[in-house]
């Protein structure tokens, strides 16, 4: 690890004022994952900024029946906190089914975002990755890339997103707040990972400088269950292979309301917008769930040894579909 | 929420230049004061600097849970946190368990139960095994937790909850049923 200097932030605007200051500087939250990335030499800042003291961890309520999450809220306190159990048990679950308890206890709801990905070439340093050193190559796709994408994946990437929790922020329509050198702004859950495209480098639409302040979750649509479902190696402690978030409403039969977000299957958490368009308003039947799903995974382009995921992902979203159409 | 306003913690305020620091950990209730590299973490300052090696360096990514401390009333990976930003944590490690000459019960139980074989992750295993046991009596729900279960209410333990909550400590000697059996033995 290369030495650095430390700062820990007094204040929001100081943490973002000297982050613009020092494009060296790193925001340090939990540490989980930067911590680790560090120990490998995939991130080698020259200053730290602690933000973990910030008074950014509570959850509460929004004035219109939404949940305000700060940024550092710790994992496991989001996981257990009563309006997330009660109104938005996705996110729960989720949360619960990601690393380990003493994980859980460390990280933080922005850390969790920000979270890089596992592909074992981006995490050697040895090998090439243009992710982690744009122009270099991605030795991953013609190699051991059984974890990894299915969708949306480009030539120059073939990365994941690790996260669970961003897959069930993605189907709640959260959006994250953002503390900048130019002011603050707000970008949808679903858009703030990205694909990577030609420049693989850039997980999500953060700009220098910007630091996350808080997730913001619109109230739950009425008469809404939901569920979080993940395949994995082994029962505990381990990424997903694919997992789903799924929140559906019915009413007389028919879905009212339905989103839709793969994990573990693209460099982002993936909605499902197609397998949406089907649902919504359609009878709340195997048939329609079936239907809805493949329209969604016709897109997947799979490479020479994952293609199991995308048959497990449909399996774990038809599933996970009728299981909440059962209990509405 | 007021984002300007910090925790005021009588912590000074480290310099953004230099790459060391003076900090002070409770270290199972006595305080110390040390001058570390900014890269040490927990478990580094722990071990080589305070000759407490009950804590086990396995992995050293978060991935084996030998490491586990407990730091502010939580369990956590000590090989992941950077003990500058931990000056004034409150820091529980397997030596600080024991009522002097006294066993914590969960120490007793591991015994009686021969929860181990080479015994390198047994004093993880001990400290989250204490973490785990705090978090299911304050309603801390796991994946093994009934998703219909009553919210904030203490979570009953069974052999599935506590391999699901105990997930984070590996055992490569495959000690995992006497480890359960001795953890249900003081679980309520």
């Amino acid at each position: 690890m290369k030495p650095f200097a430390y700062l820990r932030a007094r204040s929001a605007d100081e943490a973002v004022q000297e982050s613009a200051a020092r494009p060296d500087a790193v925001f340090l939250a939990g540490g989980t994952n930067l911590v680790d990335l560090m120990k490998l030499g995939v991130e080698a800042p020259e200053l730290l900024i602690d933000i973990s003291r910030l008074p950014l961890d509570q959850v509460a309520d929004t004035a219109d029946g939404g949940l305000r999450i700060g940024a550092t809220a710790r994992n496991s306190d989001l996981a257990a906190h009563p309006a997330v159990r009660t109104r938005y048990p996705v996110l729960s679950q989720a949360l619960l089914s990601g690393a380990s308890g003493q994980l859980r206890n460390t990280a933080t709801t922005g850390g969790n975002l920000l979270q890089r990905t596992r592909c074992p070439y981006f995490q050697d340093t040895s090998k090439p990755c243009n992710k982690r050193e744009p122009g270099t190559g991605c030795p991953a796709r013609d190699s051991a890339q059984r974890d990894l994408a299915v969708l949306g994946h480009s030539e120059h990437c073939v990365a994941t997103h690790p996260s669970d929790m961003a897959v069930a922020l993605s189907a709640l329509d959260a959006t994250v707040r953002l503390h900048g050198p130019d002011g603050e702004r707000t970008v949808s859950a679903t858009t703030f990972h990205r694909l990577p495209g030609d420049t693989p480098d850039r997980d999500t639409e953060i700009r220098p400088g910007e630091l996350i302040t808080e997730v913001v979750l619109p109230p739950s649509p009425d008469g809404a269950a939901s569920v979080y479902r993940k395949a994995r190696d082994r029962a505990s402690f381990a990424f997903a292979l694919a997992s789903v978030a799924a929140v559906l409403s019915v009413r007389a039969g028919r879905i009212e309301h339905a989103a839709l977000a793969f994990g573990g299957l693209a460099h982002r958490p993936w909605r499902a917008h197609a397998a949406e368009d089907v649902l919504r308003g359609a009878p709340a039947t195997d048939e329609t769930f079936e239907r809805a799903v493949d329209a969604e995974l016709t897109a997947a382009r799979p490479l020479r040894d994952n293609a199991f995921k995308v048959g497990l992902a449909r399996n774990l979203a038809v599933d996970a579909l009728a299981e909440l159409a059962a209990d509405s | 929420m007021d984002p300007s306003r910090g925790r005021d913690d009588g912590a000074q305020q480290p310099a953004a230049t230099g790459d060391r620091s003076t900090l002070t950990l409770q270290i199972n209730g006595t305080e110390r004061t040390l001058t570390l590299d900014h890269r040490t973490t927990v478990l580094d300052a722990l071990r080589e600097h305070l000759g407490l090696t009950g804590a086990k360096k396995g992995c050293d990514h978060g991935q084996c849970g030998a490491c586990t401390v407990i730091v502010d009333g939580r369990r956590a990976n000590s090989c992941l946190l950077l003990a500058v930003a931990h000056d004034g944590a409150a820091i529980t490690t397997v030596e600080g368990l024991a009522d002097g000459d006294r066993l914590h019960p969960l120490q007793e139980a591991f015994l009686d139960r021969d929860a181990l074989q080479c015994g390198y992750c047994t004093p993880g295993q001990l400290c989250s095994a204490v973490g785990m046991l705090g978090e299911a009596a304050d309603g801390f729900p796991s994946h093994a937790t009934p998703r219909r279960a009553p919210v904030s209410a203490p979570a009953p333990l069974g052999a599935d909850e506590i391999r699901e909550r105990m997930s984070g400590n590996l055992c490569r000697c495959g000690a995992y049923p006497r480890i359960v059996e001795a953890i249900e033995d003081v679980a309520p």
